[in-house]
């Protein structure tokens, strides 16, 4: 995890209902309540219950964190084309671009990571409602902006009785997915 | 590695925190009608108030939700609701009925852009002056706007305590970004907060006087249902709270509502400063435009621009105190704010031309970002 004064910047966009809210949350969590940092979550939606672009930030710092919204991200999960056509400006130089390769068709940025994270979902899971599980296993592999064993502690906290080993393999999934994705763009 | 939970640590979302401190704060009942961005209180209320005894109702819309608290505290318990603009501006005429009957009750408004319908989902800060003033006749109001979802806690506590010490409405003032916002908290041990309790009446059933307007402390309440009889109505009443059109009664009535809460203004005000030592700029803010100013302040100073930020937690009453003490160093203040200039007016008022005071507003349902609040100074300061 790196610089901007300990500062580090998580933007989850989409549509509403992709769990990207309950996403930020869970890394929120494990940033906070497991590996001991300042977190501050907040987020942008429009008054559709479902559907509609959907965003959040999650900054995660050492330091007292004043400003409470991202302005230069460091990692963009992107789960629609709006969402990844619309934010991509918001990643600072160098930052990490990831997108749903099976939602996202283009990417207008060099080095983006694509990973069907919708698709892995059903596949391995058997509903596309472990998306934002997926993904958030990737990010960790991806940034280590929060400790594998932090996050997959705050994801079992969080989800209901029963699903345990489904979010576990979500989280695996997302895992296994991001280090492919990085030796293919390596 | 094993990672381990930090049970004293919590993220917690601010509606979340406002509504635990009510709990804390002894709150055993709340009505309302949910609306974005405040529902989250009243979900938490609904879940949690029956698992204490508490009661929570959903009414059929805000003016009943207020006059459901009212109600509720005149009976005994500590009441609140919460709401946003368009059912702050329903609660209006019964605000002014807890402010002239001298009910204490907790109002949270989560401000959201407006005026209408406008952005259920997006922030502003445009209802200060309808909380000072949007219902009609002559009263005062406490009013705080937390910064932090710690704050929300403590002040929430805050507003239930000034409600019942000094018997009368407080609202607690959130913006969209506070109240949703998601944030890392220390927790106190349980009990750490104190609140102040409505006194009781005297043994002396005949001798009640339930609306007296005299000496340094509210009279006591005494409660629906309790042995001592009282009366409360809207028309403006006498000591034994039975109407009263005597000139002399009706304006000593007037003077006790709004002064016992004016005249402690300064007493009152609860304010944080950052880095105002040694500053020539002073930003003023309150809620999550202080969030940014403070990173602004930081900003300026590695510009070489002495700034510092004048955060108040009280908004109504308004107290100058500060900004009198800080006028002789500064050159100029800058109030940024998410409406078209409201709180600075009173701050204009307080400086009164001495220092030039420069009003940033913005009413696009976003949040400033620092740069824009930055920017804004270092213009302002070499125009």
């Amino acid at each position: 995890m790196t610089k901007n004064g300990g500062r580090f910047e998580v933007r989850l966009s989409g549509s509403g209902g992709q769990g990207l809210m309950l996403g930020g949350k869970l890394l929120a969590e494990a940033a906070s309540v497991y590996d001991g940092k300042n977190t501050v979550q907040t987020q942008s939606y429009g008054p559709e219950a479902r559907g509609g672009k959907s965003k959040t930030d999650v900054v995660i710092s050492t330091e007292e964190i004043d400003y409470p919204k991202a302005t230069k991200v460091d990692v963009l999960l992107a789960m629609t084309q709006v969402a990844a056509d619309e934010y991509a400006d918001s990643l600072k130089d160098g930052g990490l671009m990831i997108v749903d390769s099976y939602l996202v068709e283009t990417v207008e940025r060099d080095g983006a990571i694509q990973i069907p994270f919708t698709m892995l979902a059903v596949e391995h899971c058997g509903r596309m409602l472990f998306a934002n599980v997926v993904a958030l296993g990737a990010i960790a592999e991806l940034t280590g902006v929060v400790d594998w064993d932090s996050l997959s502690k705050a994801v079992m906290a969080r989800v209901p009785e029963g699903t345990e080993e489904l979010n576990q393999k979500a989280l695996d999934v997302g895992r296994e997915a991001a280090m492919n994705a990085r030796e293919k763009t390596n | 590695m094993s990672a381990k939970r930090n049970k004293d640590i919590k993220v917690l979302q601010g509606n979340e925190a406002c509504a635990i401190g009510a709990v804390a704060a002894g709150v055993n009942f709340f009505a309302g009608y949910p609306i974005t961005p405040s529902s989250e209180v009243a979900e938490f209320m609904a879940r949690h108030l029956p698992l204490i005894g508490g009661r929570f109702i959903q009414m059929e819309d805000e003016i009943a939700s207020i006059a459901a608290i009212i109600g509720a505290s005149i009976a005994g318990s500590r009441s609140m609701t919460a709401t946003s603009g368009p059912g702050f501006s329903l609660m209006q005429e019964n605000l002014g009925l807890a402010c002239l009957a001298e009910i204490p009750c907790v109002v949270v408004n989560v401000m959201r852009a407006g005026p209408s319908t406008g952005l259920p989902t997006q922030p502003a800060q445009a209802d200060v002056m309808q909380t000072r003033w949007g219902t009609h006749g002559d009263h005062a109001i406490i009013a705080l706007a937390p910064s932090t979802v710690l704050e929300c806690i403590e002040l929430t506590v805050c507003c239930v305590s000034l409600a019942e010490k000094y018997r009368t409405p407080t609202v607690l003032l959130l913006d969209e970004v506070i109240g949703h916002m998601r944030e890392s908290v220390t927790l106190p041990p349980p009990g750490s907060y104190h609140c102040e309790s409505r006194g009781t009446p005297g043994a002396d059933l005949d001798d009640y006087c339930p609306a007296a307007c005299e000496g340094d402390t509210v009279a006591p309440l005494g409660h629906f249902g309790g042995p001592h009889r009282f009366h409360v109505t809207g028309l403006t009443h006498d000591k034994h709270g039975f109407p009263t059109m005597v000139p002399d009664e009706v304006d000593q009535k007037i003077h006790w509502i709004v002064d016992k809460i004016e005249s402690r203004a300064d007493e009152l005000a609860m304010n944080d400063e950052f880095m105002t030592d040694d500053c020539d700029v002073l930003l003023f803010a309150y809620g999550s435009t202080a969030r940014v100013a403070k990173a602004s302040v930081r900003q300026l100073r590695e510009q070489g621009i002495k700034a510092g930020l004048l955060r108040v937690k009280t908004i109504w009453p308004f107290s100058g105190k500060r900004l009198h003490e800080l006028a002789p160093q500064l050159r100029g203040i800058v109030v940024p704010e998410m409406n078209m200039g409201q709180l600075v007016l009173e701050v204009e008022r307080t400086i009164g031309g001495g220092v030039p005071v420069r009003r940033l507003g913005r009413v696009d349902g976003r949040l400033f970002t620092p740069d824009q609040i930055t920017d804004f100074v270092t213009e302002e300061l070499s125009a």
